[in-house]
């Protein structure tokens, strides 16, 4: 287990080397710069502007200079908000992605999964079909539908929910409800298809047998095992939730990094462009270790070796 | 069997949420009417300004926070015109080149220290400064040997700025620049407390503590991407008029949400409603149209860059007849009537109208073209070029910036042109970043350009098209032009001035590198109790004189 989780790790760091490596030369390759705008900026204005941020220099001096910083922990200025650091913005922005992010996973999770039990236990009848159409506009329907439809609803009709901002619980329930839509009708679909799998086989025939009881069978053994893929699913969904925020955070306002993370690249903001993507690759590869750890934890068959 | 029927309920009680969702559509509040002694306007801002430091900022949503947190040597009265700020009263030379401000003695810091004229020097000499990387550092260029100091070749003590003693400062200037008074109005412009910068130069300007400014309102809180907090400048020397408590400004930069918002009563006052309800808002006198000093228009490429991306079109294109043909065949009326929507008014020159000269008349006062267009003549300029009817033109490319705007008014045209002139044009789209690098590197035929005035005076459009101007994408080189914008910087008589900018801008429009489509148009929503709120030509907002009557 130990030695396993340390290969993880060294291939996780050799990961994240290529990915910044890549996306600092691809994203120097991209036409146009910061200072590229409507109006130009007379050329010697632009040279003091170029040099104060180093972006003067040759690609590889600038390169080997970010890893340089990098390995200090400092990320450097944002091109686009003056006086502020990329982890300035990071621990600044990250936070309501994150809380937003949580409150919509949890979301997924309780209701994805109660959904997903609710469905397989009445396969056919109509509890079933009610949850595999909402599922299956959950799915289809973009989040920002979602969102639009949400706020129109709760916020200009019934006026019982804020449209915008983060000022506390009641800002976040719309928001998350949005961006679960996707998450929580995959993982319905997942729990509903692997639940209906797992109570076929032996061992739950077995179970029922011995006499236990209905609801010891189903959440005892067979949920436990039904909810594997529920689980492989997490790293990418924590993935998904976290950048997927972008379009969430834009309607409603939320002042999160997955709204820079997209934006910094049409700005050109050299900077946060490698900040909020070695933040981001970092959250995912701990994040698949982290569900890759937990598989062991759930289904005894499996032994991670290194 | 108690479980079962508990998820059954469960369900149930979703499906219920679900469909009471879908009903909800006739519910009605009445949150409205409630007093408040306190005087707020609550306004969306529409984005996180880059910086609120007056010598670093170069955008509007700066701009608006600055002109309220700071007061220059002038300020801009209901009409835009230049009235005592700082300074009570100047002495102008004869040839309009040297100023001499008196600065009022009672004007002081929002921390109480007063305001002297060695903050003036200070401050724009810092905005000069090659190392503060000033974008708008160009704004002071009018200052004698200011732009040799910002490139490099000149000394700081050159610069036509000097703080005679505490409350008199002296300017030198370039040449006569009759809308000096205006710039001294200006955000770049502001005074700046050295002290302070100088204790921290990186985030003075992002600490609502060292935020210290000499205007109506002073910061009080600033949370990054969600909202700043201005509040009523006690030390503020004009404070006896200044109404408003507190300004809560929001940075929802979703234009459906801010709209939302506003119609919820979460905001007072939102800039640019989404563009397909401005129509709807307009007519419910929801929404208010406020001229912008700006124009939108094509860009026509005639350099010599033109030829190695179609050697035939490039030639066309050349030919002055070709382009006024392209623009007479334009008829704008039906663009922004049937297209753009937005209350725009259809460009029929390039300097839009709304600048008030010193002749007391607005500086546009003709047509180049009539803005319906006039087909026959353009016809006629066509076949004249040697494409009757469009027979053997070269096939052109228009290039614009992704957004449905753009594509929606290159459409149009390229029907307009397909219709009127037989010609076929094809469009193509660049993101943002890539489209200003191809228009600057002038690798385009025809492309899509907008410009906003940076001051109020024809020469901030005029300017950009002079051959040596790092601005002007077309590559249009015009001797005459040239001389004629340069006589108007130096000129002294400003009757005889705007007659050389009028000369100017006829030349440009019988060149034509350019085909101006409309004037933009600032449509802002405001509930109907905020009161004298002004918002400039320029886009920014007053709010010193603003109050709320509910």
């Amino acid at each position: 287990m130990i030695n396993y989780i340390i290969k993880r790790l060294v291939t996780s760091v050799i990961t994240l080397f290529v990915v910044l490596t890549a996306t600092f030369f691809l994203m120097h390759a991209l036409p146009g710069g910061p200072f590229d705008n409507e109006k130009p900026l007379p050329p010697k204005i632009k040279a003091n502007l170029e040099a104060k941020y180093g972006l003067n220099k040759p690609l590889y001096e600038q390169y080997v200079m970010y890893l340089k910083n990098l390995s200090r922990g400092d990320l450097g200025p944002t091109l686009k908000y003056e006086g502020r650091t990329v982890n300035e913005m990071i621990a600044y922005s990250f936070p309501a992605s994150a809380k937003l992010g949580a409150v919509s996973i949890i979301f997924s999770l309780i209701l994805g999964i109660y959904l997903g039990v609710v469905a397989a236990l009445n396969q056919g009848k109509w509890q079933d079909r009610l949850v595999m159409v909402i599922a299956t506009l959950g799915v289809t329907v973009p989040s920002f539908v979602i969102a639009t439809l949400l706020m129109y609803v709760f916020s200009v009709k019934l006026r019982l929910l804020p449209s915008s901002g983060f000022a506390g619980p009641k800002y976040m329930i719309l928001p998350a409800l949005a961006l679960s839509g996707y998450s929580l009708s995959f993982i319905a679909r997942l729990t509903r298809s692997s639940l209906l799998d797992v109570i076929r086989q032996d061992y739950i025939r077995t179970a029922k047998a011995k006499g236990l009881s209905r609801n010891v069978v189903i959440y005892k053994h067979a949920l436990r095992n039904a909810l594997i893929p529920v689980v492989t699913y997490l790293g990418p969904l924590v993935a998904g939730v976290l950048t997927g925020s972008f379009v969430i955070e834009k309607i409603f306002a939320i002042p999160g990094l997955g709204r820079e993370f997209v934006t910094s690249i049409g700005n050109r903001d050299f900077m946060l462009i490698m900040g909020t993507t070695i933040f981001y690759s970092t959250l995912l590869v701990v994040c698949n270790l982290i569900v890759d750890l937990l598989y062991a934890v759930i289904d005894p068959r499996i032994k991670l070796e290194a | 069997m108690l479980r079962k029927k508990a998820a059954k309920f469960l369900t149930l009680a979703l499906t219920a949420v679900l469909s009471v969702s879908l009903f909800a559509g006739c519910a009605k509040s009445g949150k409205e009417g409630e007093k408040k002694a306190e005087q707020v306007i609550k306004y969306n801002l529409g984005s996180e300004p880059k910086t609120l430091d007056p010598a670093l900022n170069s955008a509007v949503d700066g701009a608006t926070v600055i002109v309220n947190t700071f007061v220059g040597l002038t300020r801009l009265d209901a009409k835009d015109q230049p009235v005592p700020g700082v300074a009570e009263k100047w002495d102008v030379s004869a040839d309009g080149m040297t100023y001499k401000f008196y600065l009022r003695k009672d004007v002081k810091w929002s921390d109480g220290k007063p305001v002297t004229a060695k903050d003036f020097e200070y401050a724009w000499k810092r905005a000069l400064a090659p190392e503060t990387a000033a974008e708008y550092a160009y704004q002071l260029y009018y200052l004698k040997n200011a732009e040799a100091y910002n490139t490099g070749n000149g000394k700081a003590e050159d610069v036509g700025v000097k703080a005679l003693d505490d409350y008199t400062l002296e300017v030198n200037l370039e040449y006569p620049t009759p809308y000096f008074l205006s710039l001294t109005a200006f955000p770049t412009y502001m005074p700046v407390r050295q002290d302070i910068v100088e204790k921290d130069k990186e985030k003075w300007a992002t600490n609502p503590e060292t935020y210290i400014g000499n205007g109506p309102f002073k910061l009080k809180e600033w949370k990054i991407k969600e909202a700043l907090i201005l509040e009523k400048n006690p030390n503020y020397f004009d404070a006896a008029n200044v109404k408003l408590d507190r300004i809560e400004i929001r940075m929802i930069d979703d234009q459906n949400t801010a709209l939302t918002s506003f119609q919820q009563g979460e905001l007072d006052f939102i800039e640019s409603p989404p563009t397909q309800q401005i129509p709807t808002l307009l007519s419910q006198g929801v929404a208010k149209k406020y001229p912008y000093l700006g124009t939108y228009f094509y860009v026509i490429n005639l350099t010599d860059n033109a030829d190695k991306i179609d050697a035939a079109a490039a030639k066309a294109l050349k030919d002055v007849r070709v382009r006024k043909a392209l623009t007479l065949a334009i008829d704008r009326k039906a663009l922004i009537e049937t297209v753009t929507k937005a209350g725009q008014q259809p460009a029929t020159s390039f300097v839009p109208s709304g600048i008030i000269m010193a002749d007391g008349k607005d500086f546009k006062n003709k047509d180049y073209y009539k803005a319906e267009g006039d087909v026959q003549e353009a016809k006629r300029l066509l076949a004249e070029a040697g494409y009757p009817d469009g027979k053997g033109f070269p096939k052109i490319t228009v290039m614009y910036n992704t957004s449905a705007g753009h594509q929606n008014i290159a459409q149009a045209i390229q029907a307009m042109w397909k219709e009127n002139l037989g010609i076929d044009v094809e469009l193509a789209n660049q993101e943002w970043k890539v489209f200003q690098s191809t228009r600057n590197k002038k690798e385009y035929l025809i492309a899509r350009h907008g410009w906003i005035g940076d001051y109020n005076d024809p020469m901030t459009l005029l300017d950009m098209w002079t051959s040596k101007s790092g601005q002007n994408d077309a590559g249009y080189n015009n001797p005459e032009y040239d001389k004629k914008v340069d006589a108007a910087k130096r000129e002294s008589d400003p009757v005889k001035r705007i007659q050389l900018l009028h000369e100017a801008e006829d030349i440009l429009m019988n060149d034509m590198p350019i085909i101006p489509l409309y004037y933009y148009v600032n449509v802002v929503c405001m509930k109907d109790y905020v009161k004298d709120v002004h918002k400039s030509p320029l886009g920014f907002v007053y709010f010193d004189r603003a109050y709320v009557q509910k």
